[in-house]
């Protein structure tokens, strides 16, 4: 029986012809990521070496990625501290992949990762974020783990005791009618599959829809697929992974064209079409709680939200601007929009989508996590209800256990802007 | 025997277990004051030092859910709380084992609080109803690090045989 794409991807990683589901291996790490909790994770990589008589030497200070991001700039002495003691480490271990607070090549980690060229196909990718499953989109299995798992990591360049999971595969059929995003759809699944539906197993993408799917819109879904439980997303990189490496991340060395078995075996198959999609919204208090959006339509929204490693990336604030340009932000609502790295931001300023954005009365703040998981700016007053494409909607998620977050894509959320009540982006109300 | 203190649905996510807002906090010595932070009269409890160490929190399907912060497993930890849940999330049932909290997998349990609760490795006896509850064991691999005791010594030992260092 042939193997799935993760499959192929940790039996690579071992150097093993062939693994299969709930063999317990130690995977070689391609690269090891992680942002400000770096912090956690160098007090347990201590915690290692203590009483051992060892150096404290990182495994391969050329596999490690650090990239500040969750509270940029500081919000406090507490993180400045944390952010010090990081650069400290940095430079005493020689850790090159490091993304310092800078407009020229800072950003959000999971699209630094992919912009840098640093994830290829067929790699192991851990990260001390639970959005890590982001680089699937570019064929790698990637995955969350916490910061004392990244201090073993750190210590020895592999994970300890990974049960290989099992492979869902997700077909995904169809031309997405306009206004609906790749978004929509993984909030679709979501919902199909609900917060659990994808625990300790990993999701493999196909169909038609990802054949002609971007990269930026692949990102979205493999970002996502944590919030299904799944432990990685994958899309099996093909001619569009090529062209995005070689064209937008600048990758000049050769690329392995991993891919798996046509006779792979999935644990299940679900298929979906696309082509009557609705443009989709995640209620509160969960992701799973998706609903078409003609069923929330008319809510009233205070602050709109669009950015994020979910959908801060140029198309995003591209179709944002399309439809904000010449327009007003509805009085009574607020919008933020934080692009997902300095580069893209400086891509939207070239664009002219900042000017844009900024003369509808749109907020446009730095890059970084902040406001998402409300830790750092655009927090909620009670009561108050948000329409944000970000990843998460659980209670008190924008700093507020006494608000509400819907979810919804980039086009959802600018065409709401304009109305100040969750809008149906097909209906021409822009 | 244990008695269960607080009780929870299903998809409890780790913003619930330890809100975002604290995340700049790391040390297990500091995060269990931000332990539920949110259920604000469990919290005051937890501060108060009004429950016990080795009391349980009942939970539903896929507790610990969303954000990998480790904290969330470390705050329960700091207070001595059990967790027995009828399912786990991946991420936060490895940062649980890897940091010596106690977790059971019971995905039948139906306690409520103020039950007293006897937790065997295949089972779980509550002593209130008398009900007996079977118990998923951990896979082989998460079980072998919890009787290292964590993480912590499991990875030192295997760096210190890689490094050629005598234990």
């Amino acid at each position: 029986m042939g193997a799935t794409l993760a499959e192929k991807i940790f039996a690579k990683s071992v150097q093993r012809v062939s693994v299969k589901p709930g063999d317990v291996l130690e995977p070689n790490v391609g690269l090891a990521m992680s942002h400000e909790n770096a912090a956690l994770v160098i007090n347990q990589f201590k915690e290692i070496f203590k009483d051992t008589g060892l150096e404290l030497r990182v495994w391969d200070p050329s596999r490690i990625a650090i990239i500040f991001d969750h509270r940029v700039p500081a919000e406090s002495a507490k993180t400045a501290n944390n952010q010090k003691k990081i650069r400290e480490f940095v430079a005493q271990q020689g850790i090159t992949k490091f993304h310092e607070i800078r407009g020229d090549e800072g950003g959000i980690c999971h699209q630094i990762l992919p912009e840098n060229g640093y994830v290829r196909p067929g790699m192991i990718v851990v990260g001390t974020d639970s959005h890590t499953t982001t680089h699937g989109a570019l064929g790698a299995v990637a995955w969350g783990i916490g910061a004392t798992e990244m201090a073993a990591v750190w210590a020895l360049g592999r994970v300890l005791n990974v049960e290989v999971p099992p492979t869902i595969k997700i077909v995904i059929e169809g031309e997405l009618p306009a206004m609906v995003a790749p978004k929509d759809i993984i909030l679709y699944i979501i919902g199909k599959l609900t917060a659990q539906g994808g625990n300790f197993r990993v999701f493999e993408f196909h169909g038609s829809a990802v054949k002609n799917m971007s990269t930026s819109g692949r990102l979205v879904l493999s970002n996502m697929s944590v919030e299904a439980g799944a432990t990685s997303g994958l899309f099996p990189p093909d001619e569009e992974t090529l062209r995005y490496l070689r064209e937008e991340a600048g990758v000049t060395d050769e690329i392995e064209m991993i891919a798996p078995d046509p006779d792979a075996e999935y644990e299940k198959t679900v298929t979906i079409d696309v082509s009557k999609l609705e443009p989709q919204v995640a209620c509160p208090h969960t992701v799973d709680n998706v609903k078409p959006v003609s069923e929330v339509e008319g809510r009233k929204i205070d602050q709109i939200v669009i950015g994020s490693c979910t959908n801060g990336r140029l198309d995003d604030i591209a179709i944002a601007a399309s439809i904000l340009k010449g327009k007003k932000v509805a009085r009574n609502t607020r919008m933020l929009v934080f692009p997902a790295s300095g580069r893209i931001y400086r891509q939207a300023l070239e664009a002219g989508y900042v000017k844009d954005l900024m003369d509808a009365g749109a907020v446009v703040m730095n890059s970084g996590c902040g406001c998402c998981l409300g830790v750092h700016q655009g927090a909620l007053a009670d009561g108050e209800v948000a329409l944000s494409t970000t990843n998460r909607n659980f209670k008190g998620r924008m700093g507020n256990p006494n608000a509400e977050v819907y979810l919804c894509s980039p086009a959802t959320a600018a065409v709401s802007a304009l109305t100040g009540v969750i809008t149906d982006p097909r209906k021409g109300a822009y | 025997m244990a008695k269960v203190v607080f009780k929870v649905g299903d998809d409890v996510s780790t913003d619930a277990i330890y809100p975002g807002r604290y995340m700049a906090t790391v040390l297990p010595t500091e995060t269990p004051q931000y332990c539920f932070a949110d259920h604000k009269e469990f919290n005051e409890r937890l501060n108060k030092g009004e429950i016990e160490a080795g009391s349980v929190i009942v939970a539903g399907s896929n507790f610990g859910c969303g954000s990998s912060r480790e904290q969330a497993a470390s705050c329960l930890k700091g207070w001595g709380l059990v967790v027995v849940a009828k399912s786990i999330a991946r991420i936060f049932l490895q940062n649980a084992v890897n940091l010596g909290l106690q977790t059971v997998i019971c995905p039948e349990i139906e306690a409520e609080v103020g039950d007293e609760l006897e937790i065997f490795p295949d089972k779980i006896v509550n002593k209130s109803t008398g009900k007996t509850f079977s118990v998923i064991p951990h896979a082989p691999a998460r079980q072998a690090i919890i009787e290292a005791g964590g993480l912590i010594p499991y990875a030192r030992k295997k760096l210190m045989q890689e490094r050629g260092v005598a234990a």
